[in-house]
Order: structure tokens, then C-alpha cells, then sequence
């Protein structure tokens, strides 16, 4: 499965949840596939979905998934003993991890080489880290929601994008409604 | 009362709930302080960008928040100031030390003061220079005006202003 495809099939499930997407193709999917106020769309700012989830999940009470992805993190890897070391609850990071820098033409990333995602964040003190495979994406997020505990799970699957529209919602839209249904 | 308690007084009187840091010698006092106060969640941050995103997160929460972090750190901000904090336009109060200005021993801060101003000038950032104890008093307005204004706006914190001279 290409990260289209599980974001597909785990759509019922995020909606109902406070949800932190990665900037690039995984926003826009997640856009055109169910657009919810629910959804934080980065629209830039590579990165940093982990972190903005982290401090959402810190400062209020709600289940807060966060959709990234194994290039994002990569660049941003000072995020994982942060979220080792202050992991709430209410804190699940899916890494989408497809091997590659889906956003800008599939390049691959070192994580589809020796690196181990999973591996770097359970040596980051993350507690419940799990490995799954894309087919598996729905029950496991759906176990990790139920389950109360903080979680980072690590989906692995295939390369690959499809083809939606850029986002061209206001990025002022997009935080107010979120907001707002954060504190609904 | 203590310049480090004068300060996380006025950020908590201004319901700064969660603070992300990365910590600079001139700072460790007001970190200190921050730690001593449960009104406050402080977030250690590995890198600036981090804390940001931390920040934003926070405030996406209905919390308001601030980060502490070192000048020479402006530079890896930069595209997080532009494409997260000024496009989804957040508040962001950012307390700084201000390396490399008179009294600074290490020549290599130096070269980021000399940015320092620059860079906050292009990203109009709103930016304010404690050079005198006197100038505290000022933070609390700062805060202040932060919040109405959703922006970031940054405080600058030299050498001259820790050590309390120029009274």
C-alpha cells in the first residue's frame, strides 16, 4: 500500500480525532480524501509536525494523532527525546514510512537503508513504540487510541503519491476553525 | 526580588502556561525560575525550530506560550518564523539572550550580533533591546502587545542588562 491508500482506509477513524498532518503530499491527501476541522495542515515548515503535535497533546486533554512522515522526522530528530522524555497520554505519532521523500519526487531516505526508526526512538525513551505494516494501519492506530497510552508507531509501506490538489486554503482559516474545534 | 523572578512573574501574569527552552549562560537564571513555578509547563528543547513547533502546539491547544533561546540560534528559526508562526499568524513572545554585545569574551558570538537586528528587521519581526535593569519594566506591555498583535516579537537581552548595571 502507498501512504494514500492507509490514510484512505484510516479516514473514519481520524475524524473524530485532533489531527496533525505533514506538510506537502500527506496534507493534500488528507485534504482531498476527508477534509475535517479536525486537520492541522502544514503547509510548510518540514519538520515540525511531531513538535506542534507534542505541544497540542501537552495543553489539552483530547487524542491527538499526528500523521509524518520517516523524511520529516529525519530532519527533525532532536523531536524524538523531547517526546521520549515528555510523552503524554493523549500523544500518538504515526510515522508513514515509505522509505522515501515522498513531496519532492521519491528520493530515498536512510530509513529505507540501515536506519531504524522504531529503533531510534525506543533509544530516545519512547515507551510504546510500535512497528507496523501498512495493512495493519487501522486496527493498530485504533488499539493505540483505545489503549490511552502515548504511542509512536512506525507503518511501514511502499513509495509513492497521488495525485491531489495543492491546498490553498488560508493558513489563518485553517488554525481558526482548528481552534476552535479543538476547544469545541 | 530577583530580575529572574521580575520576569517569569510577569510572563505568568500574562498566562504564559508553557514555556520551551534552550538554555544560554545569561538565561540559566530565569530557567531556574521557570522551573520553580507550577504554573508553568517548561518543554527543554533540543533545537529552536523544535521549541517553535512546540510553541505553536501549544497555543493551537488554547494555551499561550513563549520560548527562551539564544541569538545565535535566529538563523535556524527562520523558516519556521516565515512559514509557521507569521503565516498562520501565532503569538509568540520570544525571550533572548543577546550574545555578543559589549562585555561578550567569545569572539565567535560577535558574528551572530552583528545579524541579530537584521534578521529580525527583515522578517519584521517587532524587536526590543533590554540594555538597562530599568528596561524590564517594559515586558509586561511587550507581552501584552504580543497577544493582541499575534505575532512574534522578540526581546533581545544583552550582557550589560543581566549584570544589572546601568541601573
Amino acid at each position: 500500500m502507498i501512504r494514500s491508500e492507509i490514510l484512505k482506509e484510516i479516514a473514519p477513524i481520524l475524524r473524530d480525532q485532533l489531527v496533525v498532518c505533514n506538510i506537502g503530499i500527506p496534507s493534500q491527501e488528507l485534504h482531498a480524501i476527508d477534509d475535517q476541522p479536525t486537520n492541522f495542515y502544514m503547509l510548510g515548515t518540514m519538520g515540525l509536525a511531531s513538535s506542534i503535535g507534542l505541544g497540542l497533546a501537552l495543553a489539552q486533554p483530547k487524542p491527538v494523532v499526528v500523521i509524518d512522515g520517516d523524511g520529516s522526522v529525519l530532519t527533525n530528530l532532536g523531536t524524538l527525546p523531547t517526546i521520549g522524555n515528555n510523552c503524554p497520554d493523549n500523544y500518538i505519532l504515526m510515522i508513514i514510512d515509505n522509505g522515501s521523500y515522498g513531496s519532492t519526487g521519491d528520493q530515498p531516505t536512510y530509513t529505507g537503508m540501515k536506519t531504524d526508526l522504531a529503533g531510534m526512538a525506543r533509544a530516545a525513551g519512547c515507551e510504546t513504540v510500535i512497528e507496523v505494516q501498512d495493512v495493519d494501519t487501522g486496527p493498530a492506530l485504533q488499539a493505540a487510541l483505545d489503549s490511552g497510552k502515548g504511542t509512536v508507531m512506525v507503518v511501514k509501506c511502499d513509495s509513492g503519491n497521488a495525485k491531489m490538489p495543492v491546498i490553498t486554503m488560508d493558513p489563518v482559516v485553517i488554525r481558526d476553525r482548528f481552534m476552535k474545534a479543538v476547544a469545541s | 526580588m530577583s530580575i529572574h523572578t521580575r520576569i517569569v512573574d510577569d510572563l505568568i501574569a500574562n498566562d504564559i502556561r508553557f514555556m520551551t527552552t534552550v538554555p544560554c549562560k545569561q538565561l540559566a537564571g530565569v530557567i531556574e525560575e521557570i522551573d520553580n513555578r507550577p504554573e508553568i509547563r517548561h518543554v527543554p528543547a533540543n533545537k529552536e525550530d523544535e521549541g517553535m513547533g512546540l510553541c505553536a502546539g501549544a497555543h493551537l491547544g488554547g494555551q499561550r506560550s513563549a520560548i527562551i533561546m539564544q541569538n545565535t540560534a535566529l538563523g535556524v528559526t527562520i523558516n519556521t518564523l516565515a512559514t509557521l508562526i507569521q503565516f498562520y499568524r501565532m503569538p509568540l513572545p520570544m525571550l533572548i539572550s543577546y550574545r555578543g554585545e559589549i562585555g561578550e569574551p567569545v569572539a565567535c558570538q560577535v558574528e551572530m550580533a552583528v545579524h541579530t537586528k537584521a534578521l529580525l528587521a527583515q522578517l519584521h519581526i517587532p524587536t526590543y533591546h533590554f540594555h538597562r535593569r530599568s528596561d524590564v519594566e517594559e515586558l509586561d506591555g511587550i507581552l501584552k502587545y504580543c497577544f493582541m498583535a499575534s505575532k512574534p516579537v522578540a526581546i533581545l537581552t544583552d550582557a550589560t542588562f543581566w549584570k544589572g548595571e546601568l541601573a
